[in-house]
């Protein structure tokens, strides 16, 4: 008989385990299901760095919240509705998260005397009344997947205890009316290669769905609506993958073949990994034997006309800073990719954070401007990739694409983007004209120097490290042309097009929150909050922070208050202040997990 | 090859002024390489120079062909990239031996294991030149130098052990004063496809003059190996194509044998890291449809 169904407008759902446990598999297949259901979503897949940090302990716990509604939403929530803990050291981390009257599942198998002392619990928290207050579902998840498994041969105990998160992820699956077909397609083309293991991972995930339907334990069943969003054809996308298809799209619109020099690095590797497959499209990918090999090689291969590109993180960038600036002096298109993570050193290696900004604006030696763009989504790390590209070949200049952990590994649906409405990025290669070739006579405009590539008779050249003579390019050490090269490297960079800085106004709001990168999502859904409860702020989101749009100053003036919520101690803050004589004050926390929409709510309304 | 050109070394000197101490051993490696360039029978502009920084990386300023005088140690890791993405061009690196094995050793050892199509120059002087003359990792143990006022205590590197021990597929020496025996090396070089190691015994006459006068004046301690024949007295038999004998090779020196084995090392083949990407790229399935790659996978329409 049907369980009665009740409809929601929005749930977060955590789950939360074991590293060995499968839970950033489980999340995205539900993400998946949930995409498939037409609800807006966002996900944050939150893990440690350890691989398999030992069994049941805290550090070793592993969580992926997902959001989704029938309406847009910008975070992957504050908070869960519901917390699915598969063991108790994930019930202990997470447990503090969920509000009094939250929805809690566990799994009774797993708290065994030896796991309970592990997450430091001195009594079953299920049994001692401790968990009073919220809605406990006690399922006994394990013993209920490997008994149901029994009758699949060639499967081991530990593989049947192994496939107890398709269980959760059916049970999940049911108890909000998800499209099951995707994961089913999904498990058998996973373990194509092992029948067994594919039939016991859907007998599992069959028997915890019917778990649900059939279970006393769950009273109702949920929907959320399909959300309205913008009509088209959508996908679900993470910042990363969206980061990588950018890069394809620059090359394609380009013209020039993409080269990726790259060294493996928490949060970034996963782009090295997705363009290694795209062979087809003419990337080539070097797996480099440190950082600075890999943009050596990179603007080595900008160099011969190329597209370069190099990805890290935050501790490879450092290593990165001496050839970025070769490649400033040089004058050649190149892109570096910073997936930002907590620091300083190796810090929090797969928690986000905002560090690197003044890193990226002034990490060089001497005088060595670079331009600077921040992705303000998963999806938008697409578009960033884009524009960053044309300006590195417009301009003739290394240029920063800042993304951040969250963004990499986060998800959200995304409009799948129509190549051919995209905009060409022309390429000019210098040709011989019959004059003296002169390396640094500069594009009026743009005050770009021709790019002259080797294989191009005529033109033959050297540049260098060393100071060059303006229009020629010869060495250089005279005092007035060091001066007016160092004007020209900075005049071509603060005049580099960007677009205008978009205000969401608000009529009568006499504070402006302004943010960049990756914190769009959670500051606009904090600054919404504030305008529910009849609050009034306006909001700016910032993408290139160098050069700053031209109409920044106008739109700071224009405002009483100015609130700057990043996560570092202030460093768009001080940019800001510097520049602009305006009194703004910041928001600032580094917790290694992205804000949330009510603390941001809550710093607003403190300046109202 | 060369003759259809019809280059000469003039062909190949920049408009450059040559900045080198006068009486450095640079001199003359640039004269043989500018006289061998012809020879390639490529235009100057298939051409490319790259180096990292030291008195040797002055080098591609010099040369009438495209060039890049880059930073300390990287211009392996530049060259790769270069060479990986336009296997059209021949690429050479000019080092010396604080570029190419002490702030850039990484690098070298990387570039010679995958074998990348690069001839790599290295012009040991056993001295830091441009810096003022610190001690540097070919130096010799006890050498006193600015920096190291009671000798250093450092072993030293020997180059060639180092380029056999990270594979490299061809390995050979010269000096800087023999323009035969240089030009023969760099012709072996050139036609060598992979990553190329030479050695050119380089004087600095001054922050370490002499330093090699038991092989450029005393002629009669160079023993120029040669494929399949008797090296001199050493009792090893020369087989470029044997890791083992080319490593037994490296480890004569004048200390240890009264002379100083010239030439060719080791001349092995094996496919190039360019080669090889290019097979990847060339066998790659799929067609490069971007539109296809975007919309691929589970997707939903909302109207």
């Amino acid at each position: 008989m049907a369980k009665p169904v009740e409809q929601l407008d929005s749930v977060v759902i955590r789950f939360a385990g074991d590293s060995g446990d499968g839970m950033q598999l489980t999340g995205g297949r539900f993400t998946s299901e949930t995409a498939l259901s037409g609800n807006d979503l966002a996900t944050f897949p939150d893990f440690p760095a350890e691989i398999r940090a030992p069994a049941g302990s805290l550090p070793g716990v592993s969580g992926f919240q997902l959001h989704f509604a029938d309406h847009d939403i910008l975070t992957p929530g504050d908070q869960p509705d519901v917390l699915v803990a598969m063991n108790p050291a994930a019930l202990k981390t997470n447990l503090g998260d969920l509000p009094k009257g939250g929805t809690l599942i566990v799994d009774t198998d797993a708290f065994t005397e030896r796991n309970l002392k592990k997450a430091g619990y001195e009594s079953n928290p299920i049994v001692d009344g401790s968990l009073d207050g919220y809605q406990v579902h006690a399922v006994q998840l394990t013993a209920m997947t490997v008994g149901a498994l029994k009758e699949i041969e060639g499967v081991t105990a530990r593989e049947a205890e192994r496939a107890k998160n398709m269980f959760a992820l059916g049970l999940m699956s049911w108890l909000y009316g998800r499209s099951t077909e995707s994961t089913k397609q999904f498990i058998s083309t996973k373990f194509a290669k092992r029948p067994e293991i594919a039939a016991a991972n859907l007998k599992a995930f069959a028997t915890g769905y019917a778990f649900g339907e059939t279970s006393e334990a769950f009273a109702v069943q949920y929907e959320v609506k399909a959300a309205k969003l913008t009509p088209g054809r959508y996908r679900q996308i993470t910042g990363n993958v969206a980061l990588s298809w950018g890069l394809l799209a620059a090359s394609k619109l380009s013209g020039l073949p993409l080269f990726l020099g790259a060294y493996p690095i928490t949060p970034a590797s996963s782009i090295l990994e997705e363009l290694a497959k795209h062979k087809a499209f003419g990337v080539r990918t070097f797996q480099a034997e440190d950082e600075i090999s890999a943009v050596g090689a990179a603007l080595g291969a900008a160099f011969g006309g190329s597209l370069g590109v190099t990805t890290s993180a935050g501790p490879g960038v450092v290593l990165k800073s001496e050839t970025v600036g070769l490649a400033v002096t040089l004058e050649l298109p190149l892109l570096i990719i910073d997936v930002q993570r907590a620091g300083p050193s190796t810090g929090m290696p797969t928690k986000p954070e905002q560090g690197d900004l003044l890193m990226v604006l002034f990490g060089r030696n001497s005088e060595s401007p670079v331009p600077v763009i921040a992705a303000a989504g998963p999806g938008d790390c697409f578009y960033a990739a884009i524009e960053a590209v044309r300006v590195a070949v417009t301009y003739r200049t290394p240029v920063y694409l800042l993304s951040d952990a969250y963004l990499a590994n986060g998800a959200e649906p995304w409009l799948v983007p129509d190549i051919a409405s995209l905009q060409k990025i022309d390429v000019e290669f210098a040709r011989a004209t019959g004059e003296k070739f002169q390396p640094y006579q500069r594009e009026p405009e743009t005050l770009a120097r021709p790019w002259a590539i080797p294989g191009t008779p005529g033109l033959e050249h050297r540049i260098g490290g060393l100071e060059k003579a303006n229009i020629t390019g010869n060495i250089s050490y005279d005092p007035e042309n060091h001066d007016l090269m160092t004007q020209l490297r900075a005049q071509k960079v603060a005049g580099v097009k960007v677009p205008d800085l978009e205000v969401d106004h608000q009529e009568g709001a006499d504070v402006l929150v302004l943010s960049w990168g990756g914190t769009y999502g959670p500051v606009h859904a904090g600054v919404r909050r504030v305008r529910a409860a009849g609050g009034k702020a306006s909001h700016a989101h910032l993408r290139w922070l160098n050069p700053f749009p031209a109409n920044l100053g106008h739109v700071l003036k224009s405002y009483d208050r100015v609130l700057i919520p990043e996560m570092n101690m202030g460093q768009l803050l001080q940019l800001i202040r510097a520049r602009y004589l305006v009194d703004a004050v910041g928001y600032n926390r580094v917790t290694g997990k992205p804000f949330k929409a009510g603390e941001i709510h809550d710093a607003v309304e403190a300046m109202l | 090859m060369s003759t259809e050109l019809k280059l000469t070394a003039k062909d190949f000197k920049s408009d450059q002024e040559v900045r080198w101490c006068p009486g450095c051993g640079d001199y003359a490696i640039l004269a043989a390489v500018q006289s061998f360039m012809p020879e390639l029978g490529l235009e100057h502009e298939k051409i490319v120079f790259i180096s990292g920084i030291g008195c040797a990386a002055r080098f591609p300023y010099y040369m009438k062909t495209y060039g890049m005088h880059s930073i300390h140690g990287r211009a392996p890791a530049i060259a790769t990239g270069l060479a990986v993405s336009r296997p059209d061009l021949s690429v050479w690196v000019v080092s010396g031996d604080g570029d190419a094995l002490s702030i850039g050793g990484n690098h070298l050892i990387h570039a010679l294991r995958r074998n990348v199509n690069i001839k790599i120059l290295m012009l040991n002087n056993q001295i830091y030149g441009l810096t003022k003359g610190q001690y540097s990792p070919t130096s010799e143990q006890g050498k006193v130098t600015g920096s190291t006022p009671m000798g250093s205590v450092d072993y030293p590197f020997n180059p060639l052990s180092l380029a056999l021990g990270a594979d490299a597929t061809f390995v050979a020496r010269a000096l800087d004063t023999d323009k035969p025996g240089l030009t023969e090396v760099l012709r072996r070089a050139a036609k060598h496809t992979g990553a190329a190691f030479v050695e050119i015994f380089q004087n600095c006459n001054i922050y370490n003059d002499n330093a090699f006068d038991f092989v450029r004046d005393e002629k009669e301690n160079r023993l120029y190996l040669k494929h399949g024949e008797a090296a001199g007295e050493t009792g090893i038999t020369h087989d470029e194509t044997d890791l083992a004998t080319a490593f037994a090779l490296s480890r004569v020196t004048y200390d240890t044998h009264g002379v100083v084995p010239l030439g060719v090392f080791r001349d092995v083949q094996r496919d190039s890291y360019d080669e090889l990407i290019a097979a990847q790229l060339a066998n790659a399935k799929g067609d490069g449809d971007l539109q296809a790659l975007v919309g691929a996978g589970d997707t939903w329409s909302i109207s």
